[in-house]
């Protein structure tokens, strides 16, 4: 992976860049690993020695950027490393993520999110977006070095799947945070309520005998923090959004004008809580798999735009830790490998349009953690750890570049996924859409000739 | 008591008859104090002060809350002035055995003092004394709303080294919410036509604090910009145990005062703290002894500031 990016001609491509809008048959210029143009003239001929990549006329999109990544990677290296994560990563069009702090040590320090940072400033390698915890390890009773974690480069703050239960803690966390520039992410569920359940309340939680977690669960949850951000004037996101109700509550904040976001993953718009079935603990995920009126919420919610960002949700999971009962099994799939096949079948189905598909795994999620512009200064008081802009197609940005057919059909087999980890809920599942290359700062990372 | 117009009317009775905080005090009512300071300041460097004006008069340090400094100095202005001074230091003594702050005060009362300087860990208790006792009772910090002699101190100190107490910028930086020091310094300094900002983490600078009529900054490097006064606030360990601030460390890294955030205020700066210091953690120890620093002078102007409250207190009213 030595700097040998050459440049590089894509030809017979439809340029696709959702932070322009720009959708159409085109070329894109590679100079010394930037995007250097893409309103070449037709007739115009390729730079000398530039290598020349024949798109024929697939789809050339920004890298993708997915904002929900856990890495084993400290602490459980036998479920995924930085490097197996990189190879799914990259086969699924993926150039950045962010990567969750609940990682053993937890990234509650800044010595750790330097570490992290480090790890993807390679030339060609996956960019790597490291959270800081909210608290110290990520346990929920005091603030975390919110100041020094986001001046170390923290991209925003979260304790991953661990709620912040307590609301004096979310406002004092939203309220602290405000002065850095950082925003926190929630775990939409009110642990209380949630308790020790693992399946949604309803007939198939009673059916199979598990615990149950009602849905209001998660709205009273999203109620009260929005109630907070209001309070306080914090940034405030809501990580993997599942529930109908929740949607709705998040697209009145918006209307009101409040700074509220939200993501959703694949399993909460392509599964419903069926998929648990016989006990499918790869299935399992939390929040729970919902039922199917909230599946199409979800989708409403894709489309009408209240959802802001699709992220793979992507938690690496061994054999050993699914298989167990239900109950005690480790929740939680791959997605980085499925995610844009995945995300895509809501384009098939009529749901999105490619544009807009695109548009909530590059161009918004790259907004949402303040990577559509260049970022230099985390704090007034000293410029450093800034990030590189992502998940767009602009000139003089990084050529970090995904190429994907649309239409190519392909099924999902757990066990021949890319990476190291295989614990994904969409095993035998026929997906259109596939990428063809992945480019990482103009270097090929993925894919043979097209 | 009973005229009550302005908030100034109620904590500093129309008849001066107490000291309950200096919220509403018009500069009329301020500045005589700090001349009077200012006077006894003097006496106080050559050792001549009236021993005779307070002869024959009580007065009691009434201490619910440890304080050395504050007491100290309340005792040595009282002392300064020929009154007889008692300090009682009720942490130890019949308040823990079930008494209320009520039977303290008659108490106290049947005992026909004079003055009655008060420290109390809740807001609002010298105020509640003032209301039954004959005495005239003069706040020496309660909890988090007032401490009034501290910032009259601080404006003695400031007019003494810049030649006046309005038309400057002043920031005073950290605990803002739980500062009592913070509160008598913005109305004070409000009052004389100063522009205050108040700087700290959001946790411990809430933007509410605008109504007071100060500009509310959450960076030092905004806060400190070409600042005349920049007062340092103490920063409680119970801030860290009780999550608004998650390390000393953090704290001394945003928004300790250094050289560099000291050198955007204007040149010459006066630097002040109201003690005991955090070296380290709000403040850098070659900035507390630098040359900007007045913090001793603080403590001296401290003394005059007392001295001139009892004065005035005695020898009908403040106003």
């Amino acid at each position: 992976m030595s700097a040998k990016s050459t440049d590089i001609l894509f030809e017979n491509v439809r340029l696709l860049d959702p932070a322009s809008g720009l959708d159409r048959p085109g070329r894109l210029l590679v100079r010394s690993g930037r995007i250097a143009d893409h309103d070449l003239p037709g007739a115009e001929g390729a730079p000398e020695g530039a290598e020349i990549v024949q798109g024929g006329g697939a789809v050339l999109c920004p890298g993708l950027v997915d904002i929900r990544v856990e890495i084993g990677e400290p602490g459980h290296e036998y479920r995924e490393t930085v490097k197996s994560a990189t190879r799914a990563a990259f086969a699924g069009g993926v150039t950045t993520v962010a990567v969750l702090p609940t990682g053993t040590p937890p990234i509650d320090d800044p010595a750790m999110v330097r570490l992290l940072r480090s790890r993807g400033d390679d030339p060609g390698s996956l960019t790597l977006l490291p959270y800081g915890a909210v608290t110290k390890g990520c346990k929920g009773g005091e603030l975390a070095e919110i100041g020094l974690l986001r001046e170390a480069g923290a991209v925003a703050f979260t304790d991953g799947a661990q709620a912040i239960a307590s609301a004096r803690l979310m406002k004092l966390a939203l309220t602290y945070a405000r002065g850095f520039g950082g925003m926190v992410v929630q775990h939409p569920e009110e642990p209380s309520l949630a308790g020790s359940g693992c399946a949604t309340d309803g007939e198939l939680a009673i059916r199979l005998g598990l615990p149950g977690i009602p849905t209001a669960a998660e709205a009273i949850m999203i109620a009260r923090d929005i109630r907070l951000a209001e309070l306080t004037g914090g940034r405030l996101h809501f990580g993997h959004v599942s529930t109908g109700e929740g949607v709705e509550l998040i697209r009145r904040a918006k209307q009101r004008g409040l700074a509220v976001t939200c993501d959703t993953a694949p399993q909460y718009f392509d599964l419903n809580e069926n998929a648990i079935g016989d006990f499918r603990t790869y299935a399992k995920f939390s929040p729970p798999l919902r039922a199917e009126a909230d599946r199409l919420a979800i989708c409403a919610a894709l489309a009408d735009g209240t959802i802001d960002a699709v992220a793979s949700d992507h938690t690496p999971r061994d054999a050993d830790d699914k298989r167990l009962p239900f109950a005690q099994a480790a929740a939680g799939g791959t997605g980085l490998a499925t995610l844009l096949g995945v995300t895509l079948t809501r384009y098939h189905d009529g749901t999105l349009s490619l544009l807009d598909a695109v548009a909530l795994l590059t161009s918004r999620p790259a907004a949402l953690l303040g990577l559509d512009r260049e970022t230099t200064a985390v704090t007034p008081s000293r410029a450093r750890g800034g990030w590189r802009p992502a998940g767009a197609l602009t000139a003089g940005h990084a050529a970090d570049l995904c190429l994907f057919d649309p239409d190519r059909a392909w099924r999902v087999v757990a066990g021949s996924l890319p990476g190291h980890a295989q614990n994904t809920p969409f095993d035998g599942r026929a997906l259109e859409g596939r990428v063809l290359g992945t480019w990482k700062e103009g270097l090929r990372v993925f894919g043979g000739e097209a | 008591m009973a005229e009550g117009r302005s908030d100034g009317a109620r904590f500093f009775s129309p008849a001066g008859r107490h000291l309950l905080g200096l919220q509403g005090m018009h500069p009329t009512q301020i500045e005589p104090i700090l001349d009077l300071a200012e006077t006894y300041a003097l006496m106080n460097r050559s050792r001549k002060t009236p021993r005779d004006l307070l002869r024959g008069r009580t007065v009691i340090n009434l201490f619910f809350e440890d304080s050395t400094r504050t007491r100290t100095s309340f005792e040595l202005a009282g002392k300064r002035l020929g009154a007889d001074v008692i300090n009682m230091s009720v942490a130890q003594s019949s308040v823990n055995k079930g008494e209320t702050l009520l039977d303290t005060a008659a108490t106290l009362n049947a005992m026909r003092t004079d003055i009655l300087v008060v420290r109390h860990a809740q807001s609002g208790a010298p105020a509640l004394l003032a209301k039954k006792v004959e005495a005239a009772v003069v706040n020496a910090g309660d909890g988090t709303h007032e401490h009034p002699t501290q910032a009259l101190l601080d404006a003695v100190t400031i007019r003494r080294h810049l030649g006046r107490i309005s038309g400057l910028t002043v920031a005073i930086c950290g605990d803002v919410a739980h500062s009592r020091v913070a509160r008598s310094n913005i109305h004070l300094l409000t009052a004389m036509a100063n522009k205050v900002r108040v700087v700290g983490p959001p946790t411990l600078v809430p933007g509410a604090f605008s109504a007071l009529g100060v500009e509310v900054h959450h960076t030092m490097e905004e806060g400190l910009r070409d600042a005349d006064v920049v007062m340092m606030l103490r920063l409680q360990r119970e801030r860290m145990s009780g999550g608004q601030v998650p390390s000393a460390r953090e704290y001394f890294r945003f928004y300790g005062l250094n050289r560099r955030r000291l050198d955007l205020a204007k040149p010459g700066a006066l630097v002040m703290h109201p003690g005991p210091m955090n070296r380290g953690v709000e403040i850098d120890s070659q900035i507390a002894d630098s040359d900007q620093s007045v913090i001793q002078e603080q403590v001296e102007m401290g003394v005059a500031v007392r001295m001139a409250v009892l004065d005035r207190l005695v020898r009908g009213g403040v106003s």
